[in-house]
C-alpha cells in the first residue's frame, strides 16, 4: 500500500481522551514499582557514604563488617574493574568511589545482609581512613585558578588556555557582529544571575533487585531505560549484554533523573559476591545527596534594544557546575538561551566546572531553564525600562520559519509566533490584577529528539492487537502508543494493549529522554501497524485470488480497491486473524528505526503572582501554559506534561535549592527542608495546546515533556518584579530574599 | 562539496575557520571528512556530535543524505531528560 507522505490530519482515535490503561492499578496500589519486587532468599543491600565533601580514601577495612553474623558480602571499588572508556568509568566511579570521595554522600562501600538492621550495623563496622581535602561547591569559586582541584586532567581540548583547573569544557555559539549590534541599541542592559541546583523530586525512590550467578544476571529496577541500565551495568560488570536481562518496573517519576545508574551495579556486585539476590532501596536522604540534581549556574547577560523593541544584539556568558564529573549540559543552555529570538548578532558562551557535589543528571530540558531564565529576565527588564509591552516585544523579535537559530540551523516549521499570538489573545493576558499582584511571561524552548526504537505489533487470534515496546511509560506512552496503533489499524482503542518489555524481548531502545517516546515509538508503531496491514492485505488478496495491489485497508477492514478488483465482501481484522493459521501463520508487524526528524518545541507561559509585603512570600494566583504539541495524541497527558513541568519550574523559581554549608555538606536533604510545591500551593494550571504539525512525523507529533519546565523561572521572576517593584537576579526567590530586597528598596 | 558551519568554540581547532567545506554526501562521510581534513576535531566527534541538515537535527544516522546545497550545521550531541 502507498501511504501519504503528507502529515495525517484526519483522526478518529488520536486526539481523544481515552481512559489511561494504568490508572486503576495506580490509584488502587496494585501497580508494581521498583521497591515492590521480592524473591526468596533475598538480601538487603545498604551503602556506606562519605561524610566528607572531598577526601582521599587511604584505606578501607571491611573485616569487622564481614565477620558480623548475617552479613553475606561487602564490596568496595576493589570489587570492580577500571573501565577504559571515560564515560563508563565516570558512571562507575560515581556509583562507588575509587581513590577519592568526591562529594558528601559519595558511596565508598556497600553491604549485603540478611536484613536491613544487620546491613546498617555492618556499615558502622567498616573503617575508612580518609585524608580530608579542601573542597569547593560554588561554580564561580570552582573556576578560580587557585580552587581546590576536584579531578586532575579532565579538561578537553575546547578549554581555553589559562582557565582554572576545574574547567572541563567550553562552548560558543552565535553569529553576527555583536559590537555593531550593541552600537545600534538605544538601551543596553547587562545583568548577572545565579541559580541553585534543584532535584527532580520524583516520589519513587531508586530501587532495584539483582541476581548474579554463573555469569548471568537478572535485574529489576525503576528506570527511564532498561536498555541503558543493561548497557552500563554489563560494561561495569564486564559481562556480555546477552547475559544480563533488565526489567523495568512502573516508574514513580523520573524527569531525567533516572537516565543513569546509581545502585544497580552495586547490587549486582553484591549479588555476585554473595551468591544471593540483593535488593537496594535508596532513602530520601540518599536520593538528595547521591543521585543527580541539576546544575547550578552563574550567568552574565547583555542585551541591546531599540526604543521600539527590536533586539539589536545579545550576549550570554554561562558558567555551570554539574558536580564532580564532567558534563556537557552547559552546551545545551548556550544553544537554547536565545533560541526564541530572530537575532542578527548573538553569542552564547558556556563553561562547565567540576565541584564537590553529586554528579548532575538530566532534568527536563537540561541546561535550558536557567539560561532562558536569565535571558527572559533581561528582555523583560528592557521592556520595563522602555515602557514596551513584553508580549509585543517577543512577537517583534520571535524566531519563525526561516529564522537562522542562534545555535546555527535555520528553523523550518515552528510554532512560536502562533503560541505568542494565542497568549496575547487569551483573556488571561488582559485580566485585571489585584493589589500586590503582577503578571510575568516568558518563552521557552527545547530541541526534542528521536533515537533508537524497536516496536513489535502482534495480531491476536481474536483480532485484537498487542504492542510491545521498550521504553518505560513515564508520561502516558502506553495509551498514546495504543492510540496510534488503533488509529492506523482502524480499530477501537480498547482492542489494543501496549506493554513495556524487558531487554531480552526487543532490540535496543534508547533511554526515555529528550521527549522522544511519543514521537519515536509512535513513529515505529505506525510503521509496524502498516507492516501488519500489508501482510493482512496480502493474505486477503490470496483468498480472493486477486493482486495484492487490488486490496486496500480502511477502518479495520481489507477491501477490494474498486469494481475491477472484483465484488468481494470486506474482511475484518478479526476475520483475518481467525484464519491466520490457514493463510500462512501468525500475523505481526515490527519496525526498527533510529528515528530522526523530531521537531523543536516552543512554549509561552503567563504567570500572575501576589507577593506578601510583610513576609516576602509569593503566591501564584493564575497560570496559563501555551505550547505547540505538533499533534496532541492524548490531550489529557499533554496537558499533564504542561502542568507538571510548570509546577516543577515554579518550585525551581520560588523555593527549591540545594543548600551547602561551609563544610561542603548538603544541609537540606529531605522534603521538609527542600520545599517542592504541593497542590495547596497552586492554582489550577490552565493549558492551551497548539498544534503546528511536525513534518518529520506521520501524525505531526512533537515531544511535549520538557519545554514546559523552561518558562516558569523567568515568568515568575518577571511577575514578582511587577508585583513587588523589585528585580531579583538569583533563584530561588524564597521569601527571605524577596523580603530583604523589598526592605532594601524601602 | 558541502559547506559545514561549526559552532564557535571549534574554530580554534580549524585554524580559525567557522565554516569549512568537505566532500560528503551523507552523515558518515561528513564526519569522516571532517576528521580527515581537520584532525583536531577528532576528539569532539568521538565524544559525539549532532548534525543539523536543512534545519532538522540528526544525532547519528550515518546514511542520512546531504545534498551539495544542504544547510549543514555541526552541533554537540543532544541529550534530554
Amino acid at each position: 500500500m502507498n501511504y501519504p507522505v503528507k502529515t495525517k490530519t484526519d483522526f478518529k482515535v488520536v486526539g481523544t481522551r481515552v481512559p489511561r490503561p494504568d490508572g486503576v492499578d495506580k490509584v488502587t496500589g496494585r501497580a508494581l514499582y521498583g521497591a515492590d519486587f521480592s524473591v526468596p532468599g533475598m538480601l538487603i543491600g545498604s551503602v556506606l557514604r562519605s561524610p566528607h565533601a572531598h577526601a582521599r580514601i587511604k584505606s578501607i577495612d571491611t573485616s569487622a563488617a564481614e565477620a558480623l553474623p548475617g552479613v553475606k558480602a561487602v564490596v568496595t571499588s576493589a570489587d570492580f574493574g577500571v573501565p577504559e572508556d571515560d564515560f563508563l568509568r565516570d558512571v562507575q566511579d560515581n556509583c562507588m568511589a575509587r581513590g577519592k570521595a568526591l562529594y558528601h554522600g559519595h558511596a565508598v562501600a556497600a553491604v549485603a545482609a540478611k536484613d536491613a538492621q544487620t546491613a546498617r550495623a555492618a556499615l558502622k563496622l567498616i573503617k575508612v581512613d580518609y585524608e580530608v581535602l579542601p573542597h569547593v561547591t560554588d561554580v564561580d569559586a570552582a573556576m578560580a585558578a587557585d580552587a581546590p582541584v576536584v579531578q586532575e586532567g579532565r579538561a578537553d581540548e575546547s578549554v581555553p588556555a589559562g582557565s582554572g583547573p576545574n574547567v572541563t569544557n567550553f562552548h560558543e555559539f552565535g553569529h553576527g557582529d555583536l559590537e555593531a549590534g550593541f552600537a545600534r541599541a538605544d538601551l543596553v542592559l547587562e545583568r548577572s544571575f545565579k541559580t541553585e541546583a534543584t532535584h527532580q523530586g520524583y516520589i519513587e525512590p531508586h530501587a532495584c533487585l539483582a541476581t548474579m550467578s554463573a555469569g548471568r544476571g537478572e535485574l529489576w529496577c525503576c528506570t527511564q531505560g532498561q536498555f541503558m541500565v543493561r548497557e552500563l551495568c554489563a560494561g561495569i560488570m564486564q559481562m556480555d549484554a546477552s547475559q544480563l536481562r533488565v526489567t523495568a518496573s512502573e516508574i514513580g517519576g523520573g524527569f531525567g533523573g533516572k537516565t543513569t545508574v546509581f545502585i544497580e551495579p552495586v547490587a549486582l556486585a553484591l549479588s555476585r559476591k554473595s551468591g544471593r539476590p540483593v535488593k537496594i532501596v535508596m532513602t530520601r536522604d540518599e536520593i538528595f545527596r547521591a543521585t543527580g540534581p541539576t546544575i547550578s549556574s552563574s550567568m552574565d547577560i547583555k542585551i541591546g534594544m531599540t526604543k521600539d523593541g527590536r533586539i539589536t544584539a545579545a550576549d550570554a556568558q554561562l558558567r555551570y557546575q554539574g558536580g564532580a564529573f564532567p558534563c556537557q549540559t552547559v552546551s545545551f543552555g548556550a544553544q537554547a538561551a536565545f533560541a526564541a529570538y530572530d537575532l542578527e548578532a548573538v553569542r552564547a558562551q558556556g563553561w562547565n566546572a567540576l565541584t564537590n557535589r553529586p554528579k548532575e543528571a538530566a532534568y527536563r530540558a537540561p541546561g535550558a531553564p536557567v539560561a532562558i531564565y536569565a535571558v527572559e529576565s533581561v528582555v523583560d527588564e528592557l521592556c520595563q525600562e522602555l515602557n514596551l509591552d513584553p508580549l509585543d516585544v517577543r512577537l517583534l523579535n520571535a524566531a519563525r520559519d526561516g529564522t537562522k537559530a542562534s545555535y546555527g540551523p535555520t528553523f523550518d516549521q515552528i510554532g512560536l509566533v502562533a503560541t505568542l499570538e494565542a497568549a496575547k489573545a487569551h483573556p488571561h493576558y488582559s485580566a485585571p490584577l489585584g493589589e500586590n499582584q503582577g503578571r510575568g511571561l516568558s518563552c521557552g524552548f527545547w530541541f526534542n529528539f528521536g533515537g533508537n526504537t524497536c516496536v513489535s505489533l502482534n495480531l491476536n487470534s481474536d483480532g485484537t492487537v498487542g504492542v510491545t515496546e521498550g521504553n518505560p511509560d513515564i508520561g502516558g506512552s502506553r495509551a498514546s502508543i495504543s492510540m496510534m496503533a488503533a488509529e492506523e489499524l482502524g480499530i477501537p482503542y480498547d482492542k489494543v494493549r501496549t506493554v513495556i518489555t524487558d531487554t531480552n524481548s526487543l532490540g535496543h531502545n534508547d533511554v526515555t529522554d529528550g521527549s522522544r517516546v511519543t514521537f519515536a515509538v509512535g513513529m515505529a508503531t505506525i510503521k509496524a501497524a502498516r507492516a501488519a496491514i500489508e501482510e493482512m492485505c496480502a493474505r486477503v488478496a490470496k483468498i480472493w485470488g486477486i493482486d495484492e495491489d487490488a486490496v486496500y485497508w480502511e477502518d479495520g477492514y481489507a477491501k477490494p480497491s474498486g469494481p475491477n478488483a472484483g465484488n468481494f465482501e470486506p474482511m475484518s481484522i478479526a476475520e483475518i486473524a481467525a484464519i491466520a493459521s490457514e493463510t500462512g501463520g501468525p500475523i505481526a508487524g515490527h519496525h526498527e528505526v533510529n528515528a530522526e526528524g523530531a521537531g523543536v518545541s516552543f512554549g509561552v507561559h503567563l504567570a500572575d503572582v501576589e507577593v506578601d509585603p510583610e513576609t516576602g512570600a509569593t503566591k501564584v494566583v493564575r497560570y496559563t501554559v501555551f505550547q505547540d504539541a505538533g499533534k496532541a495524541v492524548h490531550p489529557d497527558y499533554v496537558e499533564g506534561q504542561m502542568q507538571g513541568g510548570s509546577v516543577q519550574g515554579i518550585g525551581w523559581a520560588l523555593n527549591e535549592e540545594y543548600i551547602y554549608g561551609e563544610d561542603g555538606k548538603l544541609q537540606n536533604a529531605g522534603f521538609l527542608d527542600y520545599r517542592v510545591p504541593v497542590a495547596s500551593d497552586l492554582p489550577m494550571i490552565d493549558t492551551v495546546i497548539l498544534e503546528i504539525p511536525n513534518p518529520g512525523h506521520p501524525y505531526g507529533v512533537r515531544g511535549v515533556g520538557e519545554t514546559s519546565i523552561v518558562p516558569p523561572l523567568a515568568a515568575l521572576s518577571n511577575a514578582v518584579s511587577r508585583a513587588a517593584g523589585i528585580r531579583l537576579h538569583e533563584l530561588p526567590m524564597s521569601p527571605p530574599k524577596i523580603l530583604k530586597a523589598m526592605m532594601s528598596k524601602g | 562539496m558541502v559547506t559545514v558551519t561549526l559552532w564557535g568554540s571549534l574554530r580554534d581547532l580549524t585554524d580559525g575557520q567557522e565554516v569549512v567545506e568537505v566532500e560528503a554526501s551523507n552523515f558518515k562521510e561528513l564526519l569522516d571528512a571532517l576528521q580527515r581534513d581537520h584532525p583536531a576535531l577528532g576528539p569532539q566527534i568521538k565524544r559525539g556530535v549532532s548534525v543539523a541538515i536543512d534545519g532538522r537535527v540528526y544525532r547519528n544516522s550515518w546514511f542520512t543524505e546531504i545534498r551539495p546545497d544542504s544547510e549543514v550545521v555541526l552541533m554537540p550531541y543532544m541529550k534530554g531528560g
